[in-house]
């Protein structure tokens, strides 16, 4: 079982790479953007869960690690192994 | 008074650290491994800065999690002190020992400069040798310092005096231009509300020696050893 954590800046928080990256697509002739925002997602390979007690764990690891919620929120996403 | 001086793979400041607390303040230091959760001989432990971790993931993120960082609270609750320089700083939010989160620089840039800082408490174990709104300088040096917290806490940090930094000018006025990462409220160093721990983005090792541009930072060290005596916790470990 493989998840994916997407961690990304709350909307309220400034993303300065964001900021930066869209400039940098403006200067490259990209002038429909509108806004960019810099994520990172964690990919986990998980041994011997079902989905629900691998969700809860992936939870757990995102409040204890992998996010921090003053400034970050995650999605979760379990995905079946295609590679 | 015994003082430890906290190691994470990555950290860098910690020799200056142990030099200052030994060669300028001659006080008993030594260095702490962070795998180390005995921390009973201790009165005062420094996080100090670096890279712990290659700021893997989140600065300070790894580290907030390690066997010394978790043994803290309890370190604290027998009347240690725990104070945490840039990188510590940013392990002690990431640990939630401190309040709010330490972000990439508004500028992007790394800084590495001098700046000058107001005292806005100097009624805290750590800044008692200072005067009220008195300017220190100190430098900086992070691409990670840009102190951010919601706006309840924020508030809250007002409301208990648990701001004891903030960037300014040379003449203490606390400015746009005297902000050097983008940090909330000019923001450069907090307090627990216990009062027992403190986090700054600053380098005071760095300000420890005429010879090195400045003797400021003892200023929080000189506070920490007075407060240390005169608590006197010492003599019953």
């Amino acid at each position: 079982m493989r998840a994916r954590v997407l961690v990304r800046l709350k909307p309220s928080i400034l993303d300065a790479q964001g900021v930066t990256v869209k400039r940098a697509l403006a200067g490259l002739g990209f002038s429909e953007v509108q806004d960019v925002r810099v994520g990172k997602v964690v990919d986990v390979e998980l041994d011997g869960l079902g989905p629900d007690e691998a969700r809860r764990r992936v939870d757990e690891m995102c409040a204890r690690l992998l996010c921090n919620p003053v400034i970050e929120t995650f999605t979760v996403e379990l995905l079946t192994d295609t590679r | 008074m015994n003082f430890g001086v906290v190691i994470f793979p990555g950290t860098w400041s910690d020799c200056d650290f142990h030099y200052v607390i030994g060669e300028v303040l001659h006080q008993p230091v030594r260095y702490v491994w962070h795998r180390d959760a005995n921390l009973a001989d201790f009165d005062c432990l420094i996080l100090p800065g670096g890279f712990s971790y290659g700021d893997y993931l989140r600065a300070g993120a790894v580290a907030g999690r390690s066997p010394v960082v978790e043994a803290l609270p309890e370190f604290t609750a027998r009347g240690g002190l725990v104070l945490g320089s840039c990188n510590g700083f940013q392990i002690l939010c990431e640990a939630r020992l401190l309040p709010g989160a330490l972000m990439r620089n508004e500028c992007l840039q790394y800084r590495c400069q001098s700046t000058y800082l107001l005292v806005e408490n100097p009624e805290t174990s750590f800044t008692r040798a200072m005067r009220p709104g008195q300017v220190l300088k100190m430098p900086i040096s992070h691409g990670e310092g840009k102190y951010h917290a919601d706006a309840e806490t924020l508030r809250r940090l007002w409301a208990k005096n648990q701001i004891v930094f903030r960037y300014c000018t040379e003449d203490g006025r606390v400015a746009k231009e005297a902000n050097p990462n983008g940090s909330l409220d000019n923001i450069a160093g907090i307090i627990n509300e216990e009062g027992t721990v403190l986090g700054l983005m600053p380098h005071p090792e760095r300000a420890a020696e005429a010879a090195v541009g400045g003797t400021d930072g003892t200023l929080i060290l000189h506070s920490i050893l007075g407060t240390l005596v005169e608590d006197g916790s010492f003599l019953k470990r």
